[in-house]
C-alpha cells in the first residue's frame, strides 16, 4: 500500500475515534463552542486530504457534514437528529475507510441520500430560527454538492486555512508527538534489555578488581542505563483512556437504541498500563459497559417509579493500586436479579437448588461469569447472547488479571477489575532446585517457610504423600525436585513456598531461596511448550537463563485428585476458602478389609506408622506389639480385614494418656479436606456411616467403638467407680459429624444420650423433657450460639441448674471468661473425647454430692 | 568460466558429529559459536540440551547426537553450537566441531541410501561423496521437528 495512503487511513482513523467521543459531548453541550470548533476541524482536515489523496467519493460525503457542521459553529441550534445524523456520516465515513484499507481504492456506490439529508438540515434549519442568531446567507452547499468544482473548493480551503492558525494553537500541545510503529518499540525493549544484562555483567567483572579505572565510568553507564530502560518502558505506556474513546458512543448508540436516558462519567483516564494489556482489556470493558446499560439501567419511567432520576449514570473509573490497575465499572440500575439468576442456574444445571440455598448473594451473582450463562429473557442485539460474561471473565484472566462484581439490589451494580501495569515484566522469586534455578511468579506466592528437623516445621509424610503441619492446617506438598525429576529430596533442610493457585493452597519444596527480581518474560521455546510446569523463560541480571514456574502446571503434580477438587472448587465459581475452612473436616482415607474406603478424622489419628509384621505377636487371641515401651494392642475394623503376613503393616495409631491402640489398614490412600456430610447412618459396630468423599462411598469409622476393645477400661479408667445410674445428656452440635462422634462415646460413658442440632431444637427438648443432668454443648453454631444458649437455659426455672459443657475448637482466655460470665461449668476442645468424657463425670460427680 | 555457469552451486556449513560429517545449507545457518552456560531444562526430551543466552536472545541448544540416537559426548569435550533462525525462533544445533563452508554442486548430491540408519535417515536430505569423507545433508526443518511421531523410534 502507498505509505501516504498507509499514513491518511491511520491518522483518519485516530481523528474518527476522536470526533466521535466529542460529539457525545457535543450534543451534552452544544453551546461548547470549543468543542464544536474541535469537531469541525477534524472534518474538515480529512476532507483536505481526500482532496488529496483523489478519494472523491469520501470527499463529497465529508464537505456535505462539514457544511453542516459549519452551520452550527455559526450558532445554529444543534438537534439530537442532527448528532444522530451526523454519527450515521461517520459512520459511512468509517466503512469507506475499511474498503479502502483492504482494496486501495474507494469503494463503488454513491452517499446520496446522506448527503441530500445533510444539505436538506443545513438549508431548512439555517432558515428556521430567526432569532437565534442573524440569518446566515443561503447556503452554497448544495450547489457546491452537485458541481464541485476544483477552483471553487480551492478558494473555500484557502479561506478556512486563513482561519486556522487562530484556532489551532490552543491544540498544539496535542502535536508534541510523533507516531513510531509498535515493531520498533518493541525491538527497543529488546536492545534495552541486551544492555541492561550486558551492564551486569560488567558490574560484575568490575566487582572482582578492587582498583578498577572503570569503575567510575560504568556507575555512570549504570544509571544511563536505568533511566534508559524506564524511558522505553515509558513508550509503552499508554493511557487507559484509549481504551474508552468508543464507549461514550456505544452508550449513547444504545441509549438510542433503548429508549434509556444514560449518562456515562470517566474518571482516571490518564491512568498508565502497558499497550499490551490495554488491548487485551478492551473489548471486556465495551462488554460491561454495554451489558449495564442494557441490563443495569432501568427505562426512565421505571427509574421515576422507583423514585430515582430518569437519568441513568455509567461510572468508569480507573486507578493505580499496587502494581496493578484497578478499573471499576458502576451503574446505578437495578442491581442483578438474584431470583432471575437463581432460576437460571437450576434450569441450566449449575447447581441444585439446595446447593443455592447455602450460597451467599455475593457467590450467586458471581454464576453470571459462567459459560452459556444469560437472564436476559429476550436476545437484544445489545448484549444477552450468553457468550459475554464468561468471555469477559477469561480474557482477564489469560492476563493475570480478576474480575469481582457487587450488586445491590435497586441500587446498581459494581464490576471491578484488577489487572497487572503489565505482563512483559513480572516480578519473581528465584529459587534453587537440584542445582538450577526456576523463577516463580510472586503473585502466586502466599509465605515462606524453612522446614527443617531443627526448626519449628518439619515436613512429615503420610504414606508417601509429603505434608506441612502449618498453623494449625496441613498443608500438602509437591517437591520440585522430584516434579522436574531431578533427583531425590533433601527434607532436612529446605524452604516451602507455600502458593496458591485459585482457592488451592499447596507448599513447593525447594532447595534454597535467593531473592526476588524483577524479570522480563520471554515466551517458551515452541519445542517446551508441551511442558505443563513452565509458562516461560527470562534471563536474570546476571545473563543466564531460567525457566518461569507455571504454580498452575505444578499444583497439578499435587495428584490428580486434588487438582480435579481444585477444578471443580473453580467452576463453582466461589472462593468457598472461608467457608471451608470452617466446616471442612481433613479426613484420613484409607482402606481395610472390603475394597470400600473407610475414613477417620485427621485429628484423631495420632500417628501413622508401619510396623514390621514379624514384630506382631499374638498373645490370648489378641494381636499385639511393641511400640514405644508398651504393648499395644492391634485392632482389625472387621472379620474381613486381616493382618499381612510379611513386609510392613500399616496401622493408624491413636493415643491417650500415654496408651495407644493400632488400627489395621490395608492401604492409606490419602488425606482429603472435605465437608463431612453423613447421608446414610449404620448400624453396623464401629461403622458411623457413609459419607461421600471424593466421588466414593467412604464408611465413616467410628473410632470410639475400637477404643474400649483396645482397652476395656479407656474410658474408665479416671473414675473408677463406674456411674450405674443412668443420667440424660442433651448434646447440642449443628454439625452431624460430631453428634454422630460423640453420641456414642457419651452413651459409652454410661449416659442417655439425647442430639440436638441446633440452640432451639436444644431449648425445646429441655421445654419437653427438663430432665436432662448435663447439657453438652458446642459454641459455634448459627443463628444462636453456645453463649446464648447457656444464657437462655439459665433463664428456664427448671433447667437453670444443669451444668453446661461447652464444646470449643479454640479455647482462648476471653472464651473462657465470657462462658463463665453465660454459665458454663466447664469447657473441653472439640476432640478432646477422654476430656469430655472426664468432664462429664467431674459434673455428674458433683451433681452425686449435691443430691 | 561458462561451465562453471552452467552447473547450480550450493554452500554447505559442513561440521561432526561423532565421527560423521554434516553439513547444512548455509541460508539456514545464522552463526556458529561457543556455547557457555547452558541452563538444563527438567521435563524436556533428550534432544533438548537446553537454553542459553546468546547476546539477549534465548537459544534453545539441540543435542545433535541424542536427535540421531547416538552416544553422549565424552565428558571434558566441548561442543559447538550452529546457530539457526526457525519461524521466529533461535536454535543451537550442538555439534562435535565445525568445519569449513563448501561449495558443492547441486547435481553431484545423491539421495539417502536405503541402508541408511533410520535415525539419521529421518533427518539427511541426500549424501555427498567427497574425497574419503561422506558428508550428509541434513534437513534442518526435520531436525528441529521434535514431535512425538517424528521422535518415536
Amino acid at each position: 500500500m502507498d505509505d501516504l495512503l498507509r499514513e491518511f487511513l491511520t491518522e483518519t482513523n485516530e481523528s474518527l475515534n476522536l470526533v466521535d467521543a466529542q460529539l457525545v459531548r457535543f450534543e451534552q453541550e452544544p453551546n461548547n463552542g470549543a468543542i464544536l470548533g474541535n469537531i469541525f476541524r477534524l472534518v474538515h482536515t480529512i476532507k483536505g486530504t481526500c482532496g488529496f489523496l483523489a478519494l472523491p467519493r469520501l470527499e463529497t460525503l465529508t464537505h456535505a457534514a462539514e457544511t453542516l457542521m459549519g452551520k452550527f459553529r455559526d450558532g445554529m441550534p444543534v438537534t439530537a437528529e442532527a448528532v444522530t445524523l451526523i454519527l450515521s456520516t461517520i459512520d459511512r465515513i468509517k466503512s469507506i475507510l475499511d474498503a479502502i484499507e483492504k482494496s486501495e481504492q474507494e469503494p463503488a456506490g454513491g452517499d446520496g441520500d446522506l448527503i441530500d439529508l445533510l444539505g436538506r438540515m443545513a438549508r431548512k434549519e439555517a432558515a428556521a430560527p430567526p432569532q437565534v442568531a442573524p440569518p446566515p446567507p443561503p447556503a452554497p452547499a448544495p450547489i457546491e454538492l452537485k458541481t464541485p468544482d476544483a477552483p471553487e473548493k480551492a478558494d473555500k480551503q484557502d479561506k478556512l486555512a486563513a482561519e486556522r492558525p487562530e484556532e489551532d494553537r490552543g491544540d498544539r500541545l496535542a502535536n508534541h508527538s510523533i507516531r513510531v510503529n509498535v515493531d520498533t518499540l518493541d525491538h527497543l525493549m529488546t536492545t534495552v534489555s541486551e544492555l541492561v544484562l550486558t551492564r551486569n555483567q560488567l558490574l560484575e567483572i568490575v566487582r572482582r578488581h578492587e582498583e578498577s579505572d572503570f569503575k567510575v565510568p560504568l556507575q555512570r553507564l549504570s544509571n544511563v542505563t536505568a533511566e534508559l530502560q524506564e524511558g522505553v518502558m515509558k513508550t509503552r505506556m499508554q493511557p487507559i483512556g484509549n481504551a474508552w474513546q468508543k464507549l461514550p458512543r456505544v452508550v449513547r448508540d444504545l441509549c438510542a437504541e433503548l429508549g434509556k436516558d444514560i449518562e456515562l462519567t470517566m474518571r482516571g483516564a490518564d491512568t498508565e498500563l502497558d499497550r499490551q494489556v490495554l488491548d487485551l482489556v478492551k473489548d471486556p470493558l465495551t462488554h460491561l459497559v454495554r451489558n449495564c446499560a442494557d441490563h443495569g439501567i432501568e427505562s426512565p419511567a421505571e427509574r421515576i417509579a422507583a423514585g430515582k432520576p430518569a437519568k441513568g449514570t455509567i461510572r468508569l473509573s480507573a486507578w493505580h493500586e499496587g502494581g496493578h490497575i484497578i478499573i471499576e465499572i458502576s451503574d446505578n440500575g437495578r442491581g442483578l436479579d438474584l431470583a432471575g439468576i437463581k432460576a437460571k442456574v437450576v434450569e441450566k444445571g449449575f447447581a441444585s437448588e439446595a446447593q443455592l440455598a447455602a450460597k451467599s448473594e455475593a457467590e450467586i451473582c458471581n454464576y453470571i461469569f459462567a459459560a452459556g450463562f444469560t437472564t436476559a429473557a429476550k436476545v437484544t442485539s445489545i448484549s444477552g447472547r450468553g457468550v459475554g460474561m464468561d468471555v469477559v471473565r477469561s480474557n482477564i484472566e489469560q492476563i493475570g488479571g480478576t474480575v469481582d462484581l457487587k450488586s445491590v439490589s435497586g441500587a446498581g451494580t459494581t464490576f471491578t477489575i484488577k489487572i497487572p501495569l503489565t505482563l512483559a515484566i513480572v516480578s519473581a522469586l528465584i529459587v534453587e532446585a537440584g542445582g538450577e534455578r526456576f523463577a516463580i511468579p510472586q503473585l502466586a506466592v502466599l509465605e515462606l517457610v524453612r522446614a527443617g528437623h531443627n526448626g519449628e516445621h518439619r515436613i512429615e509424610h503420610i504414606k508417601d504423600a509429603p505434608v506441612l503441619r502449618l498453623r494449625n492446617k496441613l498443608l500438602p506438598l509437591v517437591r520440585l525436585k522430584e516434579v522436574f525429576r531431578l533427583g531425590a529430596c533433601d527434607d532436612e533442610n529446605g524452604f516451602v513456598v507455600v502458593t496458591q493457585v485459585g482457592s488451592q493452597v499447596f507448599g513447593v519444596v525447594v532447595d534454597g531461596v535467593f531473592h526476588t527480581e524483577e524479570i522480563v518474560i520471554k515466551p517458551m521455546s515452541s519445542k517446551l511448550r508441551h511442558i505443563p510446569v513452565f509458562s516461560g523463560t527470562t534471563i536474570l541480571g546476571d545473563g543466564s537463563v531460567i525457566m518461569i514456574i507455571d504454580p498452575n502446571g505444578v499444583s497439578q503434580a499435587l495428584g490428580r485428585a486434588a487438582a480435579a477438587a481444585a477444578r471443580a472448587e473453580n467452576s463453582e465459581l466461589q472462593s468457598r476458602e472461608e467457608e471451608s475452612d470452617e466446616d471442612t473436616v481433613s479426613l484420613l482415607v484409607f482402606r481395610a478389609g472390603s475394597q470400600q474406603p473407610k475414613a477417620v478424622p485427621l485429628s484423631l489419628v495420632t500417628r501413622l506408622e508401619e510396623i514390621d509384621c514379624r514384630k506382631i505377636e499374638i498373645s490370648d487371641g489378641r494381636h499385639l506389639v511393641q511400640y514405644r515401651d508398651q504393648l499395644m494392642p492391634l485392632l482389625r475394623i472387621d472379620a474381613e480385614s486381616s493382618l499381612k503376613k510379611e513386609g510392613a503393616q500399616p496401622i493408624l495409631v491413636f493415643s491417650d494418656q500415654g496408651r495407644s491402640m493400632g488400627l489395621v489398614a490395608d492401604e492409606i490412600i490419602d488425606i482429603v479436606e472435605e465437608r463431612l456430610n453423613i447421608e446414610v447412618s449404620s448400624d453396623r459396630p464401629g461403622v458411623l456411616g457413609y459419607a461421600v468423599i471424593k466421588g466414593a462411598t467412604t464408611e465413616i469409622i467410628d473410632v470410639g467403638h475400637f477404643l474400649p476393645q483396645a482397652f476395656a477400661d479407656w474410658f474408665r479408667r479416671r473414675d473408677p467407680s463406674a456411674v450405674r445410674q443412668t443420667r440424660s445428656v442433651l448434646l447440642v452440635d449443628d454439625s452431624a459429624f460430631f453428634r454422630e462422634l460423640l453420641a456414642p462415646l457419651i452413651k459409652a460413658a454410661g449416659y442417655r444420650v439425647v442430639a440436638a442440632a441446633s440452640a432451639a431444637d436444644a431449648l425445646a427438648a429441655l421445654k419437653s423433657d427438663a430432665r436432662f443432668d448435663l447439657i453438652v454443648t458446642d459454641i459455634e453454631m448459627p443463628d444462636m450460639d453456645g453463649f446464648a444458649l447457656a444464657e437462655a437455659v439459665r433463664a428456664m426455672p427448671a433447667a437453670a441448674a444443669v451444668p453446661i459443657i461447652a464444646l470449643a475448637t479454640m479455647v482462648s482466655a476471653e472464651t473462657v471468661e465470657r462462658g463463665r460470665a453465660a454459665g458454663f461449668h466447664d469447657f473441653v476442645a472439640k476432640f478432646d473425647r477422654a476430656g469430655l468424657v472426664a468432664a462429664i463425670k467431674e459434673q455428674g460427680a458433683d451433681l452425686n454430692r449435691a443430691a | 568460466m561458462t561451465a562453471m555457469n552452467d552447473i547450480q552451486l550450493s554452500d554447505y556449513v559442513t561440521f561432526t558429529t561423532a565421527g560423521q560429517m554434516f553439513g547444512l545449507p548455509i541460508e539456514c545457518v545464522q552463526d556458529v559459536f561457543k556455547p557457555t552456560s547452558i541452563t538444563r531444562v527438567p521435563l524436556a526430551g533428550p534432544e533438548i540440551a537446553g537454553v542459553l543466552n546468546l547476546r539477549g536472545r534465548i537459544v534453545t541448544a539441540i543435542e545433535l547426537r541424542s536427535r540421531l540416537g547416538l552416544a553422549a559426548r565424552d565428558a571434558g569435550q566441548v561442543a559447538m553450537a550452529i546457530g539457526i533462525e526457525s519461524r521466529g525462533e533461535s536454535f543451537g544445533l550442538l555439534v562435535d566441531t565445525v568445519g569449513e563452508v563448501l561449495k558443492l554442486p547441486d547435481e553431484e548430491r545423491e539421495p539417502n541410501p536405503i541402508n541408511l540408519d533410520r535415525n539419521l535417515g529421518r533427518v539427511a536430505a541426500g549424501v555427498y561423496r567427497l574425497d574419503g569423507n561422506l558428508l550428509v545433508v541434513l534437513d534442518i526443518d526435520r531436525v528441529l521437528d521434535l514431535s512425538p511421531e517424528a521422535a518415536a523410534a
